[in-house]
């Protein structure tokens, strides 16, 4: 059982949920690998994907996750949804409520909007991203990730890199690591640092070549395109050459250490293709992570104890 | 007539700080003394355990009519000002249409005579439709009776502008009202950039956004000689600001609010209650209590509501779409009372010069004395009363309060306005 009752932010989370959810999804790795996806432990369980913002990669993961633990799915969002209509989300997420549904997965432009999902539902929430909040099954995919390649997660250095003011990636994935015993450094032009990186504990900095080799994980981040052109960064030049992963830096990287990326990737800009396609990138591994890691959250958090997991 | 008995009266204007009587007729004080006989026919109003002041004046608060009146109007927002113990109340423009012409200001004087319950004081835009641009009829509103000027909830952004606002204003013994807010600092910022802001993962409004535009205003002040008032006052650096603009024997002063007072920025947690979404926003321990001390060394001249009503609708979403601001008419007496009056922190006489002196003085009021020849305007406070702010305790229209669910106690019974009773025992009449 996790100490939560909702998946809303990692800051909550104790280092035995994180554990309890990196161990059950390893049970669900195994399920994936077979040529039968599916095991009954949700079945009869109706999950709503709400996506108030466009989402392809987190939002098919969510619902592979789900098909594959055979809960019932409906799928809202995007255009048609009554949000755009100017309905409130609180009378959405009563009106969907009202239908008995069991969880409510949901993407959302502004922080907060999980939580006030669970104001207006007795449904189980599930945060796939708010605002530049939390990403918290983000979070989760990564560690797994990473876990899976050293065994452990304590003790390891890892820096991540990018637009961390920005970016709901980073305002999970940092706590996380921290409750988990890792050590954390930011890296980032000062136009996209942390305004108080105390509050993670971390130390923050705006050169990559200070530390790229002493870490074990290098973290790079998406670059939003939209905030190029003088708003916070000049040119995708300038940032490939300041900041990117390229061969060059890739090759001073310690031995054993490796690159992740949640996507998707300007390659040639933040990662150079060839460092993403290298041996030790492992951006497809956080890919098949992210659907074994949404199943054991979404496992642990509806109560599929009275199910047989296998 | 009316005689209040056995209250302890408050004006530091008169030196008075002791039990008096007040006789009151023809909506005047008549004689104040240590014990007058009641007069044949004359009302008695028991005061014994309350305190007896000037009436107090909330000189930054929105009404929203016309335009908003699903928030609030002038009668709601009357009752709650006569519930919160004010005589006097001076307006903000950002209305629809804009408060910005004569017309406009003499409408809200008469709705506000009509409602009979306070003195509307409207302070008229400084530039037409608070759009920046271009000077609004700053003579034409002062002689229709406006109390000062403000392009409040924005400010104008650009400093040549605030300058021709500044010198025109010069020529009307009128104060400048300043929303100081650099819109290229603050951007899509909704809370205190900082701890808060990374804690919570939104855009954050820089104290920066604030002072620089305080150090602007102070500088035009000193170019053109207008007086220049600082609304809401949220910072410790912009506060030390006001204060060496005043030893340099500028005319500035400065407002702060309740809710800058006593709450900060750690008081929004993961909840993201947006009644604490306020603009200026909520900001560190370290700037709440360097205010407290301004309040109480007499930096800070003003004590405001920003009362700022809003439909449920507009609060009930997510933090970052909500509207700001809260309202305040109602629980500024209380909120002073228990945090700071009981506490033997913040004086009586103190209270009542930043609640009913200055801003008068701001306003360039007429002066209200505890004495005899003085209008009666005057307000009675009753520091025992329990208040549990909940939703039915507003006279207001609107609930949207950063302090629900507080128990305060200390708030007015009555209130006088030349001599007319519009609240009695905490009742509005």
């Amino acid at each position: 059982m996790l100490s939560v009752r909702n998946l809303i932010d990692t800051t909550s989370l104790t280092a035995d949920d994180i554990t309890q959810i990196l161990d059950t999804a390893r049970s669900f790795d195994e399920v994936n690998s077979r040529s039968i996806k599916k095991v009954p432990a949700l079945r009869g369980r109706t999950i709503v994907n709400l996506f108030l913002e466009p989402s392809t990669r987190t939002r098919s993961s969510f619902e592979l996750a789900e098909k594959r633990l055979s809960a019932d799915t409906l799928n809202m969002g995007g255009k048609e949804s009554s949000v755009v209509k100017g309905e409130s989300l609180a009378d959405t997420i009563q009106t969907i409520s009202a239908m008995n549904v069991d969880a409510f997965v949901c993407r959302a432009s502004f922080a907060g909007t999980p939580h006030v999902i669970t104001e207006n539902t007795d449904a189980k929430v599930i945060n796939a991203g708010d605002g530049k909040h939390q990403h918290p099954t983000q979070a989760m995919l990564d560690l797994y990730t990473i876990r899976e390649h050293f065994g452990h997660l304590d003790g390891l250095k890892v820096a991540i890199v990018g637009d961390l003011l920005h970016s709901r990636v980073a305002g999970s994935l940092v706590p996380a690591l921290k409750t988990m015993g890792a050590e954390v450094t930011l890296v980032g032009p000062p136009t996209f640092q942390v305004i108080d990186p105390a509050y993670y504990g971390v130390e923050q900095t705006s050169s990559i070549d200070d530390v790229i080799e002493e870490m074990d994980v290098v973290y790079m981040l998406r670059v939003q395109l939209e905030r190029m052109g003088g708003a916070a960064i000049p040119s995708r030049r300038e940032y490939n050459r300041l900041y990117g992963l390229t061969k060059e830096r890739a090759a001073r990287m310690k031995p054993g250490s490796i690159v992740c990326h949640p996507g998707p990737m300007n390659r040639g800009m933040e990662i150079m293709g060839e460092v993403a396609d290298a041996p030790n990138s492992k951006i497809l591994d956080q890919v098949n992570a992210g659907v074994c890691t949404r199943m054991a959250a979404l496992y642990l958090l509806l109560g599929g104890d009275d199910n047989d997991l296998a | 007539m009316i005689l209040l008995k056995g209250a302890h009266g408050v004006d530091p204007q008169v030196g008075l700080d002791e039990p008096v009587d007040v006789l009151i007729d023809g909506g005047a004080i008549v004689e104040v003394a240590p014990a007058i006989d009641a007069p044949e026919g004359a009302e008695v109003v028991d005061c014994a355990g309350k305190v007896l002041m000037p009436g107090l004046v909330d000189m930054h608060v929105h009404f929203r009519e016309p335009g908003f009146e699903y928030k609030e109007d002038i009668e709601s927002g009357c009752r709650a000002a006569t519930h919160g113990g004010y005589t006097d109340v001076a307006t903000m423009p950002n209305t629809q249409p804009v408060t910005d012409n004569g017309t406009a200001v003499a409408f809200q004087i008469v709705t506000a005579e009509k409602v009979g319950l306070n003195r509307v004081h409207p302070i008229g835009a400084l530039t037409r439709g608070e759009d920046g641009e271009a000077l609004a009829e700053i003579g034409d509103m002062t002689f229709a009776g406006a109390a000062g000027f403000s392009d409040d909830g924005h400010g104008v952004q650009s400093a040549g502008m605030m300058r021709t606002c500044m010198e025109y204003v010069s020529q009307f013994d009128r104060a400048v009202i300043a929303h100081c807010e650099d819109e290229s600092l603050t951007g899509n910022g909704v809370i205190n950039e900082g701890r808060a802001s990374t804690r919570l993962g939104m855009f954050g409004w820089p104290a920066l956004g604030e002072e620089l535009e305080v150090m602007r205003d102070i500088e035009l002040c000193r170019l053109t000689g207008c007086p220049l008032h600082v609304a809401h006052i949220s910072t410790a650096r912009s506060l030390d600001l006001v204060r060496a603009a005043k030893a340099d024997g500028l005319p500035v002063t400065c407002e702060v609010t309740p809710h800058h007072l006593f709450l900060t920025e750690e008081n929004i947690t993961d909840s993201y209650n947006t009644n604490l979404k306020v603009n200026p926003p909520l900001r560190t321990r370290d700037d709440a209590a360097a205010l407290v001390e301004g309040l109480l060394d007499g930096s800070i001249d003003c004590l405001v509501s920003d009362h700022a009503p809003h439909a449920t609708h507009e609060k009930d979403c997510e933090f970052e779409i909500a509207y700001f601001g809260t309202i305040g008419l109602e629980t500024t007496v209380p909120l002073m009372m228990t945090n700071l009056v009981e506490k033997g922190l913040l004086s009586w006489p103190r209270f009542v010069e930043v609640a009913a002196v200055a801003p008068r003085r701001v306003l360039r009021l007429e002066p209200v004395r505890l004495e005899a020849g003085s209008v009666a305007d005057l307000t009675l406070i009753d520091p025992e009363a329990p208040v549990t702010v909940t939703p039915e305790y507003f006279e207001s229209k609107a609930e949207n309060s950063a302090f629900l669910g507080q128990r305060l106690h200390g708030a007015a019974s009555d209130v006088f306005v030349a001599g007319k009773r519009t609240l009695a025992n905490g009742v509005v009449q």
